[in-house]
């Protein structure tokens, strides 16, 4: 009982997380019908700018919450500036292509960051100062450092702040008139190529907080780092519906949620032949299965538009 | 007539897909206060006309003129701002938005909010928010939906639907609102009501541009009528010589002019 309540707080963490990330391809699929395959490493950015944001302060020896305020800004502000230059140059010139087109840059896009993350920060490992001891406490006979929850609380204000960004504002609006139908939201005076544009910035700004939370909640850096964290994110983003932004928030914690206990049980399960080191492999699992009972997701609407 | 009472000029108007000619060099006018029908069998190419003036197709040839400036070519967007909305043959609103959002989104040309504005929430931002939810009730009331504002596009009756489209292109405050069937699948009371409401959005001072299958519909309303046959126009004027005009009985009756 206590491995199952300490696997649900951490499955918990980890799942906001990937639902931080699963809300970057949500947002552009929902609006584009492209998978953004470079979200991944996007995220990937934005993590190694606050590493070395946090390097370089925690060096000069400023106190910890500035260090954190600061890295997480540059990490926001290179990856929204990231976001739009790619939907700009990679993306938009193939908006009226065939699908396949757009699918193969992203891939082509995401080759291309991770190999000049490489160039810039080096292939190999890059580990977080210390400039945080987190407290530990104990919640349902489960530990959970201070850490784990602020980035859970700050994971689930991003999140309720955008539902309502997108339900409520002006510009959330527009977003979903263009998801819904683009021409006729031109018709009615929204501009579309701003609307997307500004999908990709909101987008790519959140995966550098979750690129930040990562490092913080590992305590490593990796030039590849983004790819398996793309790919769970998507599986999440499918596993709640694909275009449903509620969805993105459900599947990412359900994901993480899965994937612990997975890791907590495994050992047992199998009589100690594969470890928690094979937890990679549910993630995978629940793909699949999604793929094929429940193609839609879980909040996505069966035989749907875009299906 | 006064080239000034002229709201919209099309002129020449040709567009082909591949080989097939969809219109062929196609001229109307539509005048200031005016209820403009167009009518012809179906495939003559009416709703080509709409998509060409409302920019959603550019041309082949031709030119267009609104309220004095040229719109060739221009994407909706701009001709939504000149002044020309409307409603489509198939509906096309935004399914999964309230009536009264699906409103709001068509305030989206008269208002100016920029990202950011939109985004920090600044006090103007704001005040035109609440400007834009009281226009969008306004509105969904003059088309008799008010009941209707937080019911999901999709879930509403067709009747609505087809109301919610006009509500919809109304909040752009055009000068010019183009009509593609309104009356479609209308059963004898909803046609009734319709008719009152464009009567009354004429009496507001907005031209209108209607294709309409619905003849005593199209021809009790329109001061004009033009006529398309395989894309081109064989007939224009008033509604009672158009309905007399041996082209027209025979494009409709399919057969040869004796």
């Amino acid at each position: 009982m206590e491995i199952f309540a300490q696997q649900i707080v951490n499955g918990l963490v980890l799942g906001s997380i990937y639902a931080l990330v699963a809300l970057g391809y949500t947002m552009v699929y929902g609006i584009l019908g492209l998978i953004n395959f470079a979200h991944g490493d996007i995220t990937m950015i934005g993590a190694l700018v606050s590493l070395t944001v946090i390097q370089l302060l925690a060096a000069a020896g400023v106190p910890a919450p500035v260090i954190l305020v600061l890295a997480g800004g540059s990490a926001v502000l290179v990856c929204a500036i990231l976001g739009l230059s790619i939907e700009r140059i990679a993306y938009r010139p193939l908006r009226r292509a065939p699908r396949l087109a757009p699918l193969i840059t992203a891939i082509g896009v995401s080759i291309l960051l991770q190999y000049s993350a490489a160039l810039i920060w080096g292939k190999q490992y890059i580990s977080l100062p210390e400039i945080i001891e987190p407290a530990q406490f104990t919640i349902f006979g489960a530990q959970l450092t201070s850490l784990q929850a602020a980035i859970f609380l700050l994971a689930c204000t991003i999140m309720a702040g955008l539902l309502w960004f997108i339900k409520a504002s002006r510009m959330g609006r527009a977003m979903r008139a263009t998801e819904q139908n683009p021409d006729v939201a031109g018709l009615m005076g929204v501009n579309t190529n701003t609307v997307i544009a500004f999908t990709f910035v909101l987008g790519s700004a959140i995966g550098a907080i979750a690129g930040l939370m990562v490092v913080l909640y590992y305590g490593l850096g990796h030039y590849f780092m983004g790819f398996m964290l793309g790919l769970k994110a998507f599986t999440a983003a499918v596993l709640g519906g694909i275009g449903n932004v509620g969805g993105a928030v459900l599947g990412g914690l359900l994901l993480g949620i899965i994937e612990s206990l997975a890791a907590g049980y495994i050992g047992d399960l199998t009589g100690g032949v594969l470890g928690s080191n094979y937890r990679d492999i549910f993630a995978f699992l629940v793909l699949v299965l999604v793929l094929v009972l429940r193609p839609s997701g879980l909040l996505g609407q069966p035989g749907g538009e875009r299906a | 007539m006064q080239a000034a009472d002229i709201l919209l000029a099309a002129t020449g108007i040709s567009k082909h897909f591949g080989g097939l000619a969809a219109l062929t060099d196609v001229s109307i006018s539509v005048r200031r206060g005016e209820i403009f029908g167009l009518i012809g069998p179906n495939g003559a190419g009416k709703t080509t006309l709409f998509n060409v003036l409302t920019g959603l197709y550019a041309a082949d040839a031709g030119e267009l003129a609104f309220d004095g400036q040229t719109i060739t070519g221009s994407k909706p967007h701009r001709v939504a701002r000149q002044g020309i909305a409307r409603t489509f043959q198939n509906i096309r609103l935004f399914g999964g938005m309230t009536a009264l959002e699906n409103v709001m989104v068509g305030r989206h040309v008269r208002t100016r909010t920029g990202v950011l504005g939109a985004v920090l929430r600044t006090r103007g931002a704001a005040a035109e928010e609440r400007a834009i939810t009281r226009r969008a009730r306004e509105l969904l009331d003059y088309c008799g939906l008010a009941a209707r504002a937080g019911t999901l596009a999709r879930d509403l009756p067709y009747g609505d639907q087809r109301r919610l489209e006009i509500a919809r292109a109304l909040a752009t405050e055009p000068k010019l609102l183009a009509l593609d069937e309104p009356a479609a699948g209308m059963n004898a009371t909803e046609t009734a009501t319709l008719r009152k409401l464009l009567e009354r959005i004429l009496a507001g001072g907005v031209a209108l541009l209607l294709i309409e299958h619905d003849m005593k519909l199209v021809m009790g309303l329109s001061h004009r009528v033009a006529v398309l046959d395989y894309g081109e126009k064989i007939a224009e004027g008033e509604p009672a010589a158009v309905q007399r005009d041996p082209k027209v009985i025979a494009a409709y009756l399919g057969g040869t002019v004796v």
